[in-house]
């Protein structure tokens, strides 16, 4: 037995090691629980030797930078950005409910219901892997983070909280193989599930080839992941193929990571919102603006009268000609449309 | 058949003596290159297919050409990195593991000390632990990943390139 262990002391270490992680595995598999503790201590042993690498990096090419701006113009960049970033989120806000609403109502709703409470963080690194597409952001349960929140920037959905810890959380990225959304086309509402693939693009899944989606054509939200809330960005449609299983093969180039990922907002309180039309360039027409006072007479030249539209300005000058020659159209040639005829005389406004 | 033969047909010649490092560099070492790995990527993403911590593992099991302990820093270097990730942990644990014994198994019997066998060992460890990662994610987890022959075959030979100095590198400290 002895001769047996010395001798292929190796194999059994191999054996015994494999079958130990197989064990784990099985776990996990079966009973879809994480061993949560061994990621702690990773967590908890990695992630402030990442934060700190962070501060060096920010405590010394950012101070280098600074010498070589202006003193100051550094900081204010970074405050005007955030603060850009904040009114770019409430601005699309207010274009959603502007546009699919009352102005009055919309005003009413937001009044009535802020827009989402955000936490903003920085990223401090990733899973450490090539396949998986998971970073680490610089806040945790102590800001508020739990489970299952949103992660965006102000130009679309970034990913979701998928661990929480103390002061640091993890992020699974849109791209990621395992994740999945529930998204809406903006023109025709079309239902779809945004799943990574571990690239860059992501792919919009149980679209019917019968549907009609354009190349371009922006995708929101939808709310029913529970996770997102309705209405945000997501990106638009990069190719669009007829699938083989009569569903498209539709490809999305995600909004949220296309300027880098530094810095996110975790969404720790959603509000839905609707989903804005979609402005159809082909049927664009230049009108003008309505008037923003219902007592303010419209700005326009006046016509006078019974005169709204350019035919009744038209019947009106012929009036005035046929008045102004004592002509009578019908008989003989034409009048003289050159001679100016009487001018007309606008009934005056009543008198308050 | 001459010396330089024999290496390379991996008769039981054994060229360089068993390196013992000091266990702070054992920790140490796999550490930063976990670091490196989960912070770098960040600015640059390109070293996100940079795989530091296999390349670490097959470092420590072609130096110290003992396939018990190569075979449980790869263990523990991939469960490092599954903590890190959204995988089930064990799937990095295990490929590693199977990395550091095979190389730790390879380097009994053949002198990994010149550069462009350590190019080519890692190269094909470099497929080993994708092709086997691959396997298991397929059949354990039910996942169908994407494979793109031309990229991993463009990764594996930067990362290759990338491990010789990096191994020359890491015999100096």
């Amino acid at each position: 037995m002895e001769f047996l262990l010395n001798r292929y002391r190796n194999i059994f270490a191999l054996v015994g090691v494999i079958f130990v992680q197989l064990l784990l595995l099985g776990y996990q598999i079966k009973t879809k629980q994480d061993i949560r503790l061994i990621r702690v201590w990773a967590v908890s042993g990695v992630m402030p030797l990442a934060r700190l690498l962070n501060s060096i990096r920010t405590n010394t090419i950012g101070i280098a930078g600074d010498y070589t701006n202006l003193v100051g113009v550094r900081d204010e960049n970074v405050r005007l950005k955030k603060a850009l970033d904040d009114l770019k989120l409430k601005n699309q806000f207010l274009e959603n409910q502007l546009g699919t609403a009352e102005r009055v109502q919309a005003l009413a709703a937001f009044q009535a219901r802020s827009p989402w409470q955000t936490k903003a963080a920085r990223i401090i690194g990733n899973a450490g892997t090539g396949t998986s597409k998971v970073v680490f952001i610089d806040i945790g349960t102590n800001a508020g983070v739990a489970k299952g929140m949103a992660v965006v920037t102000p130009d679309g959905i970034v990913g979701k909280v998928i661990a929480s810890y103390n002061s640091t959380s993890q992020v699974l990225l849109i791209t990621d193989a395992g994740f999945a959304a529930g998204v809406i086309s903006q023109k025709g509402r079309v239902p779809s599930t945004l799943k990574g693939q571990g690239t860059m693009l992501c792919l919009l899944e149980y679209i019917p080839n019968e549907e009609n989606i354009t190349e371009g054509e922006w995708f929101y939200t939808s709310g029913d992941d529970r996770v997102f809330p309705k209405g945000l960005k997501v990106g638009q449609v990069r190719g669009i193929r007829s699938g083989k299983m009569s569903f498209k093969e539709v490809t999305l180039t995600p909004s949220g990571m296309q300027h880098g990922l530094e810095e996110v907002l975790v969404i720790l309180d959603g509000t839905h919102q609707e989903i804005p039309d979609a402005i159809d360039t082909s049927q664009q027409r230049l009108l003008p603006p309505p008037p923003s006072d219902p007592n303010v007479t419209d700005t326009r030249p006046r016509l006078g009268g019974n005169v709204t539209t350019e035919a009744d300005e038209v019947a009106e000058k012929y009036n005035r000609v046929q008045q102004s020659q004592g002509h009578q159209f019908g008989e003989g040639g034409p009048p003289n449309f050159n001679v100016n005829p009487v001018p007309r005389v606008d009934p005056k406004p009543p008198t308050q | 058949m001459n010396e330089s033969g024999d290496q390379f047909l991996g008769r039981r010649v054994r060229r360089g003596t068993a390196y013992r490092f000091r266990p702070a560099a054992v920790i140490l070492i796999p550490v930063i290159a976990i670091l490196l790995q989960v912070y770098l990527p960040l600015f640059f993403s390109g070293f996100a297919q940079l795989e530091l911590p296999l390349l670490v593992t097959i470092y420590f099991a072609v130096k110290r050409r003992e396939p018990v302990s190569a075979l449980l820093i790869g263990s523990g270097v991939g469960l490092l990195q599954d903590a890190l990730s959204n995988n089930p942990i064990g799937m990095f644990g295990i490929v590693k593991t199977l990395t550091g014994y095979f190389a730790g198994i390879l380097s009994q019997r053949m002198d990994t000390e010149s550069p462009v066998i350590r190019f080519f060992i890692n190269l094909f460890f470099y497929f080993f632990h994708q092709f086997f990662h691959w396997v298991m994610t397929t059949t354990l987890l039910g996942q169908q990943p994407g494979i793109e022959p031309l990229s991993i075959l463009l990764y594996g030979l930067v990362n290759a390139a990338v491990a010789v100095p990096l191994f020359r590198l890491l015999d100096r400290i």
